[in-house]
């Protein structure tokens, strides 16, 4: 079973996932504070972090930073569906971003993909990508390989927003489920890698808004 | 600084009469502070003749001028008085060209003038800064300068500053001396400039740190008031609904409809607010909240780009409405997603669900809801409007509207 720990800061919420999620998955530890955060995470080694991204002390981000040499895999889980955290936290490494809206088989499923060694994508997440590689670079692109989403990745991502399972969008485009996966796997690490001006400019164009 | 409402305590030194009776200015009602003003509403008689009295004395040797300026300072304001009718610098660079014009005339009239005025005119304004300041400036003050003198070795600018402006007083007192031409209203001024100089040099760190407390306060006050607002906000709203879920919770759907009306209102209080209106994206989230309160559903609203909305982009909206409407009522699902983007010349909106979907080909041509309110609707405005569905997949509906004035 997939080993799984909790960081949140609200106890309560911690307890409503165990409860959904407990029979599920194998929850190996919980945390409420970034320190906590990491020494459970190095002492129990699991396979899935459930990363809360409003924490005291740094929250999220300061745990991811803290978890370099680990090779347990991150999905975020906030409340907030505000650009900046979400890219924040993808961009330190998180493999997905759900908000704790999520339902508990949603959820389930988004862990289950994350240990996979895929990406969770939502729709807004993909809504935020899209935006944030939607204009033609106004500097020529530093590395076109990571600094812009082949028309394909373009066509998965649209699909994302638009609420489409990857199954679905396998079959409207007449791929397998596996070239889905693998190309939101890269939209993601473009996103991660790509350090071109436009992409910090929109974020901080997204938190003036 | 503002003339403040000094509090009693410090005027009684300086005023001769009796506490029932004291000697204020009125600086919101006089000109140059309200002193004329003052004593005439002191001693009862007509502003007009007590003016006339200070600029005769000022005409004849320039004693009015002194005595106008020494009223001025030692005399507090009114503690019912406003302040000024002017703006502040105005009264500064009055008071500053009165000074320079009393010194001038008196260093030339006075025999010993060039060295008593510069003197005279250093302690005053040491008064004055102490008279404008009330008494918890005054002990910020004293903590400052304590701080200034004592200050470690990391402030050596502080240092250098106090340094250079003692230089200053003490190379102009000497040149008073040295050069004691009794009679040169040059050298008086001279001396005037180089203590005035050395003066601002000296308490320049205590006002600067003044203002940048001053501004740290404004700051302080701005954040306690967004702090009363939101706490306003949650009493109002939030308090409300939780009252509201307690006495509804027999009924989920109406507990998830309260609770998801109130995030979205949340939402808007924490991350939107600040967005322009008129937007195409505004627009489509505000109609999938009413669609939410309505139909006791959940709307993922995903944009990609925005666009002011005109009469086509409002059409789209609309369509786009009664599409979330159709699936909120038809479809049995608690969620629905839609997605707007806005490309430069063309703007799609997609709405889907995963619900009970239908057949399109069975749907009777009377009904009105797909055909009249979201096909004919596009097709008025230019634009298409595509659906899909089929019994148990689901169902999406495209809406696609051309943008006709591309920037």
């Amino acid at each position: 079973m997939t080993k799984v720990v909790l960081v949140d800061d609200h106890a309560m919420f911690r307890a409503g996932v165990r409860a959904e999620l407990g029979s599920r998955v194998d929850i190996v530890g919980e945390a409420g504070t970034v320190a906590e955060a990491v020494a459970v995470i190095d002492r129990t080694k699991p396979d899935v972090v459930l990363l809360d991204v409003h924490m005291p002390d740094g929250g999220g981000l300061a745990v991811l930073q803290s978890m370099q040499g680990s090779d347990a895999r991150v999905l975020a889980l906030s409340v907030s569906d505000a650009a900046e955290d979400v890219i924040a936290l993808i961009r330190a490494g998180a493999c997905g971003y759900v908000t704790k809206t999520i339902s508990s088989d949603e959820l389930t499923a988004a862990v289950a993909r994350v240990a996979d060694g895929d990406v969770v994508f939502s729709p807004r997440l993909a809504g935020f990508v899209l935006d944030a590689f939607r204009d033609a670079p106004v500097a020529p692109a530093i590395d076109p390989e990571i600094d812009q989403l082949t028309p394909r990745e373009r066509e998965v991502l649209r699909l994302l927003a638009r609420g489409y399972a990857y199954k679905e969008i396998a079959s409207e485009l007449f791929i397998s489920i596996k070239t889905v996966e693998t190309h939101a796997s890269n939209v993601l690490r473009k996103l991660q890698l790509s350090n071109r001006h436009q992409l910090t400019r929109w974020a901080a164009d997204r938190r003036m808004l | 600084m503002h003339l403040r409402v000094s509090d009693g305590n410090h005027g009684r030194v300086t005023t001769a009469v009796a506490p029932p009776r004291r000697l204020y200015r009125r600086p919101d009602r006089g000109i140059a502070g309200g002193v004329a003003t003052g004593i005439a509403e002191h001693v009862g008689v007509s502003v007009r003749t007590i003016r006339i009295g200070f600029i005769a004395l000022a005409v004849a040797g320039g004693l009015g001028v002194a005595l106008y300026g020494a009223y001025l300072i030692v005399v507090p304001p009114a503690p019912d008085a406003g302040p000024s009718r002017f703006p502040t610098w105005v009264e500064y660079v009055g008071a500053g060209i009165a000074a320079i014009a009393a010194v001038g005339v008196a260093a030339s009239s006075l025999p010993q003038g060039g060295l008593f005025l510069p003197t005279l005119l250093a302690c005053l304004g040491g008064a004055l800064i102490w008279r404008q300041a009330t008494e918890p400036e005054r002990s910020r003050l004293r903590s400052l300068s304590r701080t200034s003198l004592t200050a470690a070795s990391g402030q050596r600018l502080g240092r250098a500053r106090l340094a250079a402006g003692a230089a200053l007083v003490v190379a102009g007192a000497v040149l008073v001396l040295a050069k004691a031409d009794f009679s040169a209203i040059r050298d008086g001024a001279l001396a005037v400039t180089v203590t005035v100089i050395g003066l601002a040099l000296i308490t320049g760190p205590w006002w600067m740190r003044m203002a940048t407390q001053l501004s740290a306060e404004r700051a302080e006050r701005i954040r306690s008031q967004e702090r009363a607002d939101i706490a306003a906000h949650l009493h109002d709203s939030v308090l409300q609904t939780l009252a509201l879920i307690q006495r509804n919770a027999e009924t989920p759907r109406e507990v998830v409809r309260l609770a998801r009306g109130q995030e979205r209102e949340l939402r808007t209080l924490l991350y939107g607010s600040r967005q322009a209106s008129g937007q195409l994206a505004e627009h489509l989230r505000t109609m999938a909240g009413e669609v939410e309160d309505a139909y006791a559903i959940k709307v993922d609203v995903v944009c990609v780009g925005d666009a002011e909305v005109d009469a086509d982009l409002a059409a789209l909206v609309a369509a786009a409405r009664e599409a979330l409407v159709n699936a909120g009522k038809h479809a049995g699902v608690a969620s629905v997603s839609l997605y707007a983007e806005v490309e430069p010349d063309e703007v799609s909106v997609f709405v889907k669900d995963r619900g009970v979907g239908f057949d399109p080909a069975q749907v009777a041509d009377d009904r009105q809801g797909v055909r009249a309110s979201i096909e004919a609707r596009m097709a008025r405005h230019g634009g298409s409007a595509r659906l899909r569905s089929s019994a148990g997949e689901g169902t999406e509906v495209e809406l696609r509207m051309p943008r006709k004035a591309t920037k």
